[in-house]
């Protein structure tokens, strides 16, 4: 089992917060990962080069740390391939449907108090917990 | 050329934020969601720094008339709960749960978590592909 890791997920946090406050503050837009990353195909073609450069800052970012740190960052999934496609596709479809996924909704909108963002958040954590909890006892995790 | 280079900024920083709190690993998430098994709580630091950070910074940035590389602040106005947002939400918390991914850290993953990870964003990225034509159909007037 992982071990509760507070430190390193508060410098990370803020990190993601650093991040949302310099999107806001230069180009005036909501880093909501979803919709930045789905609009690299679908926005209008004048939007689209930063949310490409923003993907490949994002894509960039375990690499820079590996050099860094002269270790690799920690990657276990435990999913098969029937899970890790419906889980993609459930994904993809969802956060689209419901305008924001962990960072629009569950960052940028919740410190915006907005009412959205708030039924999202709760909806997406219980339906995530709920989720594992039936899947647990399945896959013998 | 500046928006650029600053876009590239956040998403290193982002990124960079989710390799820390190890948002980035699949196992650490479930960790998280796995609320009536042996729960680690880590993650909620994660949103909660993230929340202060954002909270007071965007009300520092919006005392500015507007942003430094474009025209104007583009924040939603709409604050209506409805039966999509609330739809949409609960299939991506149960995609969340099943594999411990959402979609910033599936794209930071592709480059540590190997041909699993790539095929999870490509199934995330046909899901928007399939949610873009739903509501393009949707949008036609019957």
């Amino acid at each position: 089992m992982e071990s509760f890791t507070p430190v390193s997920a508060s410098i990370g946090g803020a990190l993601i917060g650093v991040s949302a406050v310099l999107l806001m503050a230069f180009h005036g837009r909501i880093a909501g990962i979803s919709g930045l990353f789905s609009g690299t195909v679908f926005a209008a073609k004048g939007d689209r080069s930063w949310r490409v450069v923003f993907v490949l800052g994002l894509v960039a970012a375990p690499l820079v740390y590996w050099l860094a740190a002269a270790e690799k960052p920690a990657f276990d999934m435990q999913a098969g391939w029937p899970l890790i496609i419906a889980g993609g596709l459930l994904v993809g479809f969802g956060t689209r449907l419901g305008s924001g996924c962990t960072s629009g909704h569950g960052v940028c909108g919740l410190s915006r108090l907005s009412p959205r963002s708030m039924a999202s958040v709760l909806l997406f954590m219980a339906a995530g917990m709920a989720t594992v909890a039936l899947i647990k006892p399945l896959i013998g995790a | 050329m500046a928006r650029n280079l600053m876009a590239l900024l956040a998403g290193l920083t982002f990124g960079l934020g989710l390799v820390i709190s190890q948002m980035v690993n699949p196992a650490k998430v479930i960790a998280f969601l796995d609320l009536f098994g042996n729960w680690d709580p880590s993650l909620a630091f994660v949103m909660g720094a993230a929340l202060i950070v954002t909270a007071i910074g965007y009300r520092l940035v919006w005392l500015r008339p507007r942003p430094v590389l474009a025209e104007s602040f583009q924040v939603p106005g709409n604050r209506k709960v409805d039966a999509k947002l609330a739809t949409g939400a609960v299939l991506f918390g149960i995609g969340w749960g099943l594999v411990g991914l959402c979609p910033g850290p599936a794209i930071a993953a592709i480059t540590i978590g190997g041909v699993p990870a790539l095929g999870f964003l490509a199934a995330m990225a046909a899901g928007m592909l399939a949610f873009e034509l739903f509501d393009r159909r949707a949008a036609k007037p019957a």
